[in-house]
């Protein structure tokens, strides 16, 4: 019987973790008294908890099993609700409308702690769609995103330090010495694919920040830069509200600068030779594709977002310090992309959204906010392994005798 | 059959091609040529260098030695082939298609051929992102001709499937439409017929007459399947252990004694 069994394995789950809970949740030690307390009820949740847990994970993987048969069996394409919606060309109108209408009316209605936390949640929107061209689109595992985006933040803060140059100045200077950045890391690891890839650039995001860390005499050290000017608004002196006001709206108009470059890069010639390339190297330059120049720029046009993002990082927070571009800042940056969905704009807008801004409403229970974020990205590789929305391949049309499916928008 | 051809000067030259791999001669001095409008073989026994003398030409490898010359049929200007990185032999007008096949799975039948015709574009960073008039009129003329090119090879019906979903003889054919997409003088097949069905080699050979009869290409061919090897080509060369051991119609093959030593192995007793 299929049923006695998943309860037999369930149970034996729940035993094996009240054994291994045992020491911690239901003996307790009381060092004043030199007594032993003993919770049995501890013991029992623990039980019951896993039990149910167990039962609830396996009919999820069941069911989700049950998903892929039915796929196989109807042969073709199996989108799912969310992807579905998306090809209907009503629903996406007005749901960009109300995103629209909701991204407009948004630092009005809620605090400026909102506010601040959303522009953070756009910083990294726009760099999880500037490392989506390099690992979702032409599959190159850069593990060292973060230094492009240090080299955008230091870029404005040093040339404001030294020069006096103005935010608007420094916008276009930091994606253009990112995109030097990008060219630079690009010409070492031409040959690397996969794992060496990724040591590679961790090795290189690691070596800027060790720059920045030590060289004193450039970048001021671990003591950082202070002092970052914020955006001028046409010669007005605002306050700290309004200035937060302002760089939202900014972001906003950014990121939509973003989606659209990123968009139309992705369904372009050089959009489809980066896919060409992920898909298969070998036979990418055997259909006449330069490997050099579409690895360059995959790489470049990636880090070109960074270095925007990061003058926009330093412009924000007006302190920056080689603390803020840990490791770490790469890899929450690579889980936007891959929970999001690679590949997919809407997907990695979502991801962005959900990883920072979850953490932020999660702080009541600070102390499991990185279990929580940990059991979120398992669940979701385990459930749904190409993302929350899962790229769809953009069918075209052309003057053929008839078109096979329903892609008449 | 195939003989009544007049066949024009030749479009691809191979003078004395050496490949070592460490110290493992893959490819032994190796002379091949290939005639405007003609299909030529390749065929010899499991690991006598015949894939490798394929990556040696489309730039995949640099060969030892050796000299590798091109003529196309239009401009008529000769080419050297040698230290050309891969993609330049493919804008020379060389295509080719893969033993295992090397499609890109997760795009798009129509998409796959596209990228075939990448090498015929011009469109950059700038014309992606400010989407110029030439670009959309680039992009939409590329659309049509890779359909018209799936209608030609025949899987038409494919045309919004995944590439990795489609059944292997359709993907056997989509390599083929794909390496026609790029324009070439020369289409290289490597075992294209391996894991068919009879009927669908039957087809496959009805394919690959039918391309050289419009398209005016030239076809150099590796096949294990000697019907569809003797039936189809004008010449065959025969090779083992990266040594050329024979060359001629296929009447000729069939009876050379070196050809049948090769592949059926020699009497102990003669």
């Amino acid at each position: 019987m299929r049923v006695a069994e998943e309860l037999k394995k369930s149970a034996l789950v729940s035993i094996w973790f009240m054994f291994l809970t045992f020491p911690i949740m239901v003996i307790r030690v009381n060092t004043i008294y030199n007594t032993v307390e003993w919770r049995w009820l501890n013991m029992a949740l623990v039980g019951g908890g896993s039990f149910f847990l167990s039962m609830l994970w396996r009919f999820m993987i069941r069911r989700k099993e049950r998903g892929k048969k039915k796929a196989e069996i109807k042969d073709g394409v199996q989108l799912t609700l969310i992807q579905r919606l998306m090809q209907n060309r009503r629903v996406t109108l007005s749901g960009i409308v109300l995103a629209a209408i909701f991204a407009m009316i948004y630092p009005f209605v809620f605090s400026m702690y909102q506010t601040s936390i959303m522009i953070t949640a756009l910083i990294y929107v726009m760099c999880g769609l500037g490392l989506n061209i390099v690992i979702g689109l032409a599959g190159l595992l850069d593990l060292g995103y973060v230094a492009f985006y240090a080299v955008g933040a230091y870029s404005y803060a040093l040339l404001n330090y030294h020069f006096g140059i103005s935010f608007w100045m420094a916008l276009p200077v930091g994606a253009a010495l990112g995109f030097m950045f990008g060219v630079l890391l690009g010409f070492p690891v031409l040959r690397l694919r996969g794992d060496y890839l990724a040591i590679v650039t961790l090795g290189f995001g690691e070596i800027i920040r060790l720059v920045l860390e030590n060289w004193n005499e450039f970048s001021h050290g671990p003591s950082g830069i202070a002092n970052i000017p914020r955006p001028s608004f046409f010669g007005y002196d605002l306050s700290l509200q309004q200035v937060t006001i302002w760089i939202y709206f900014i972001m906003i108009g950014l990121v939509i600068f973003t989606i659209f470059v990123v968009g139309r890069l992705q369904n372009s010639r050089l959009g489809r030779a980066w896919v060409a390339l992920r898909e298969d190297e070998i036979a990418c330059q055997a259909m006449g594709i330069d490997k050099t120049r579409t690895k360059l720029s995959a790489f470049a046009l990636g880090a070109t977002w960074a270095g925007m993002a990061g003058v926009m990082f330093a412009a924000k927070t007006t302190f920056i310090n080689p603390a803020s571009f840990t490791i770490w800042e790469s890899v929450i940056i690579l889980c936007v992309v891959v929970l999001g969905g690679m590949g997919s704009i809407v997907g990695v807008i979502l991801g962005a959204m959900v990883l920072i801004l979850l953490p932020e409403y999660l702080r009541a229970f600070s102390e499991y906010r990185m279990l929580l974020f940990g059991a979120v990205l398992v669940l979701m590789m385990v459930f749904r392994p190409g993302g929350i929305i899962t790229n769809v391949r953009r069918t075209y049309r052309f003057k053929g005798k008839a078109t096979t499916d329903g892609s008449s928008a | 059959m195939a003989a009544a051809h007049n066949f024009g000067k030749d479009v691809l030259e191979v003078r004395s091609l050496s490949m070592d791999f460490g110290g493992l001669r893959a490819l032994d001095k190796l002379d091949l040529s290939v005639r405007q409008g003609e299909i030529v073989a390749l065929i010899g026994p499991n690991g006598a260098g015949k894939t490798t003398f394929f990556n040696c030409i489309t730039g995949l490898h640099a060969p030892t030695e050796g000299e590798m010359l091109i003529h196309p049929p239009n401009q008529g200007k000769t080419q050297r082939l040698n230290g050309l990185k891969p993609n330049r032999v493919t804008e020379r007008g060389l295509a080719r298609t893969f033993q295992n096949i090397r499609l890109f799975p997760n795009m798009t039948v129509l998409e796959n051929v596209m990228i075939g015709r990448h090498c015929r574009m011009s469109a950059g960073i700038p014309g992606a992102i400010f989407r110029p008039r030439s670009t959309r009129e680039e992009e939409n003329q590329v659309v049509d001709d890779s359909y018209a090119m799936l209608e030609k090879i025949g899987i038409e019906q494919f045309v919004n499937e995944l590439a990795m979903n489609l059944p292997y003889g359709a993907q056997r054919r989509l390599e083929i439409a794909r390496a026609m997409a790029t324009d070439p003088f020369i289409l290289l097949l490597d075992e294209p017929a391996a894991g068919m069905n009879p009927q669908e080699t039957r087809r496959l050979d009805e394919l690959i007459l039918r391309l050289r009869e419009q398209e005016k290409i030239s076809i150099l061919l590796i096949e294990h399947d000697m019907k569809m090897v003797m039936s189809l080509s004008d010449r065959i060369y025969v090779v083992d252990y990266g040594k050329k051991i024979a060359e001629g119609s296929p009447e000729e093959i069939k009876r050379n004694p070196a050809v049948i030593k090769a592949y059926l192995g020699e009497e102990i007793d003669a």
